[in-house]
């Protein structure tokens, strides 16, 4: 279980980690804890499943690589053979059910974005479903970040 | 959990060499230990110094947006996860959406492109809470605050969730980038 100290490990690490030779040693003190005492937290959260990763969130598009967000009407008798066709894409990283006619979403990574049409043909190809594009055309903001 | 599978290749020319053997290692994560430019420096061939370098660089010109930790918010008790869509005119959008960026409790605000007839929206936000009454109640605010009883919004609730991780990418040569791409890309 968590306690205090694991909460503000949490609520301090998502506002930035300092990039220098010693990074855990300095957040640590401003923490009051010993450099081994957060490390030793911080791999427990992680091998617990409470934190997903440590470390950098990449801007995809400035990595070079291409990303979107699909959409798909599916009739709740389909559900489950659809997920799996869409799941079974590497190119698919999240998948969430929504409360919504549009009621499956996910989101596509690829190195192109030929490679990201070719996804959204091959899941309406073995679906018979649409898959509704959504491209991401600004940013206005990406926070991420939640109080624990 | 990466699996050779869900590796893809990008072969891209927006960064250096050294940029993308240091990228490939930490989309993995940063290891957990004393000095952990040193660790990743050891992987990919250079020397501590140019790694902090290289990372400092990257999150100046924002390669990485976000530094730290990603939490599974569903496991730390936000369960009520919505999202919020709204058909914005063109001319507006951009005013409202960075409007709603500085709310505490939206967590990301995209413009998205419309889908007519059947999806007119194109300004997305994300709302999570603890509990759905207390997101609802935040649309409300944020719908008085930003004046945007004119227009029309839907609210998306998350249900399941059928697949959670982040995209993994391996950066290789571009000669070698031909070969690995399809099976990369096998979808079964």
């Amino acid at each position: 279980m968590m306690d205090t100290v694991d909460r503000a490990i949490i609520n301090t690490l998502q506002e930035g980690f300092p990039v220098c030779d010693q990074p855990f040693a300095k957040v640590a003190g401003m923490l009051s804890l010993t450099e081994s005492e957060l490390t030793t937290r911080l791999q427990a959260l992680l091998d617990e499943g409470v934190l997903n990763r440590f470390g950098p969130l990449f801007h995809t598009e400035r990595m070079g690589g291409c990303v979107t967000l699909a959409a798909m009407k599916i009739p709740k008798s389909y559900l489950h053979s659809v997920i799996r066709v869409i799941n079974g894409f590497p190119e698919v990283a999240h998948n969430y059910e929504r409360t919504h006619e549009f009621n499956i979403w996910f989101v596509i990574a690829a190195e192109t974005l030929a490679a990201i049409d070719d996804v959204i043909a091959g899941i309406e190809q073995r679906t018979g479903f649409i898959v509704y594009n959504m491209p991401k055309e600004r940013e206005y903001f990406v926070g991420l970040k939640f109080k624990v | 959990m990466n699996t050779a599978r869900d590796i893809l290749s990008l072969s891209t020319e927006a960064m250096g060499d050294k940029e993308k053997r240091v990228v490939t290692e930490l989309q993995h994560g940063l290891p957990i230990t004393s000095r952990p430019y040193a660790v990743i420096a050891s992987r990919v061939g250079l020397d501590e110094a140019e790694v902090v370098a290289i990372v400092q660089r990257l999150r100046q010109n924002l390669t990485i947006k976000r530094f730290g930790v990603i939490v599974r918010h569903h496991e730390l008790g936000y369960r009520a996860n919505a999202m919020v869509v709204w058909d914005i005119p063109d001319n507006q959008v951009a005013d409202v959406g960075q409007k709603m960026g500085t709310f505490s409790f939206v967590t990301l605000c995209y413009r998205r492109a419309r889908q007519l007839p059947e999806w007119p929206y194109n300004l997305y936000c994300m709302i999570h809470g603890r509990e759905q009454q207390r997101v609802l109640d935040n649309i409300d605010h944020l719908i008085r605050s930003c004046d945007l009883k004119i227009f029309p919004h839907e609210v998306l609730f998350s249900g399941r969730r059928f697949k959670q991780r982040g995209a993994v990418y391996q950066y290789v040569e571009a000669e070698r980038a031909v070969d690995l791409c399809p099976t990369a890309r096998v979808g079964n």
